[in-house]
């Protein structure tokens, strides 16, 4: 198996049951999602030798269905970040773009498909983690709609936003690993049964891969194209472009709330980061660092040492935009946001059958270029966070390559539980 | 860092980081202070946001309260750095 470019944490297998719909495939699976007896470090420090005692209900689900899962990729530390080098077990290199970073958080999983050591792979998309890496990577990746999979065994970072997404090399794969491990959970009570919402035939993923685009109805939001690098915007024109000679048509919308997506994104995540991540003292599981003394101060060192720089960055802003006089300021307006985001995209669904934009608002940046400026880095998920923000479903799909052959992604956001018409869209590109 | 309106002090990242539980050493607090008011510039752009209502399809999800098999203690033990009779064990208190 190559790690050249460092895309597995760990390569133990997990073999699957003998058939099953994904039987002699192998599904990779990100390194924040439980499996049992097989070390889940999120990509930290601080879950360096944790070994989760039972499984997500996601690899329950794959290994039933047959695959094999050849290992746990590398991620951004806890999900957070967009070019997979904030793990801490080293960054991963984008396989079909030497230099180049893989996008993140799901980087490793993106890499790992693209470079072939996997068949398919599962991420987590908070603010478009899945998405983000499959534009770069070259690939498929799908955030289904919030409450379509469940979050059981994923470790938390920004539960009203993340959701598990399959990641492949076609739309028809990254649908039939979908159809996998879609579904209600009683274990998480947050999932919905897609049969309620939509009716019969609700999951039947798979066979909505047929390519058929002729009288489908695409909105641009134009704010998503306006601030994107001209190399990006010419490849998903082009892309647009072969949609419409397949019987597709466009129209231009404009969505001013999608201006502050981006805010509205980060202040929620990290709120919610700074609370979730309160669980790492070093008692129950995590690096304890073997201090004795105040409770407060030899926690306080514990979560110093096994914490990376830019998680302790969002869980000090977080508590910061909790913090008493701060809340109203920041907190309680990106929820504003976040719910002036959710009407407008639905109000525009209303009109279209997808709404299209370039995955990334520029091409994969090269290694170590963001990392010195986090303002860049959170900048690039301007087109991804609205989603999640919405709680829709979306696909990223291969559009194609800049001049210097760095690929890009054709984004396609659907109406909540219209995974379908996304899939249906996307499958017509790739 | 000059005397920009929203600077952060130094100060208040010592504040919050004590009220998130993360020792900060100096350097770091430095450090922290002037990237904390880039982005929290950066956040200041929420305040063009206008009070939208959220019409929240909230549902309970009830279930039966039935007893079902969990962790057994010894698993529920197994990744804690340190424990003693069946107790995760943490720091002494002096």
């Amino acid at each position: 198996m190559s790690t050249e470019y460092n895309g597995y944490i760990t390569t133990e297998r997990i073999d699957g049951a003998n058939d099953g719909p994904l039987a002699g495939t192998t599904v990779a699976v990100k390194d924040n999602i439980s499996t049992e007896g097989v070390r889940t470090t999120c990509g930290s420090a601080m879950l360096d030798d944790y070994v989760p005692p039972f499984d997500a209900t996601v690899v329950e689900r794959i290994k039933d269905a047959g695959a094999t899962i050849p290992g746990k990729t590398n991620m951004d530390e806890f999900g957070m970040g967009t070019t997979t080098e904030t793990s801490a077990f080293g960054p991963t290199e984008n396989p079909v773009a030497e230099g180049h970073v893989p996008g993140g958080s799901s980087g490793g999983s993106a890499a790992v498909v693209a470079a072939g050591d996997a068949d398919m792979a599962l991420g987590t998309d908070t603010g478009g983690s899945v998405r983000a890496p499959a534009a770069f990577c070259g690939v498929v990746g799908i955030k289904p709609t919030y409450g379509l999979v469940s979050r059981y065994g994923i470790v938390a970072y920004a539960n009203s936003l993340e959701q598990v997404g399959p990641i492949a090399p076609t739309v028809e794969e990254a649908a039939q690993l979908l159809e996998v491990v879609a579904g209600p959970d009683e274990r998480d009570a947050t999932t919905r049964d897609a049969t309620e919402e939509v009716g019969e035939g609700a999951y039947d993923y798979t066979a909505a891969a047929d390519g058929d685009v002729d009288g489908l109805d695409i909105g641009v939001p134009t704010e998503l194209l306006d601030g994107a690098d001209e190399r990006v915007t010419e490849v998903f024109w082009d892309a647009v472009d072969e949609l419409e000679s397949r019987g597709a048509s466009y129209h231009e919308v404009d969505l001013e709330c999608l201006r502050y997506a981006v805010e509205a994104y980060y202040v929620t995540a990290m709120s919610e980061a700074s609370s979730n991540l309160a669980r790492f003292d070093g008692v129950r599981y995590g690096q304890s660092g073997g201090y004795d003394g105040n409770w407060n101060e030899t926690f306080a060192r514990a979560r110093e040492e096994g914490f990376g720089e830019e998680v302790k960055s969002r869980i000090l802003l977080g508590t910061y935009a909790l913090s008493a006089g701060y809340h109203d300021k920041y907190y309680k307006k990106a929820q504003d946001a976040r719910a002036w985001i959710k009407r407008d995209i639905n109000d525009a669904l209303e009109d279209a059958d997808v709404l299209a934009s370039p995955t990334m608002p520029v091409p994969p940046m090269e290694m170590g270029e963001s990392l010195s400026d986090p303002l860049t880095m959170y900048l690039a998920d301007a087109n991804t966070t609205p989603v999640n923000l919405a709680n829709l479903p979306a696909v990223s799909v291969p559009a194609g390559e800049t001049d210097e052959g760095l690929p890009v992604g054709l984004q396609l956001v659907g109406p909540a539980f219209g995974e379908k018409e996304i899939i249906r869209a996307g499958s017509a590109l790739a | 860092m000059s005397e920009e309106e929203n600077a952060v002090e130094p100060e208040e990242v010592r504040h919050v980081a004590e009220l998130a539980r993360i020792d900060l050493d100096d350097e770091e607090v430095d450090r922290f202070t002037d990237k904390f008011a880039d982005i929290l510039e950066y956040f200041e752009t929420l305040d063009e946001v206008p009070e939208v209502d959220a019409e929240e399809e909230l549902a309970n999800v009830m279930r039966p309260d039935e007893v079902h098999d969990g962790l057994s203690q010894e698993e529920a033990l197994d990744n804690a750095p340190e424990s003693e009779d069946g107790y995760f064990k943490g720091p002494n208190v002096s």
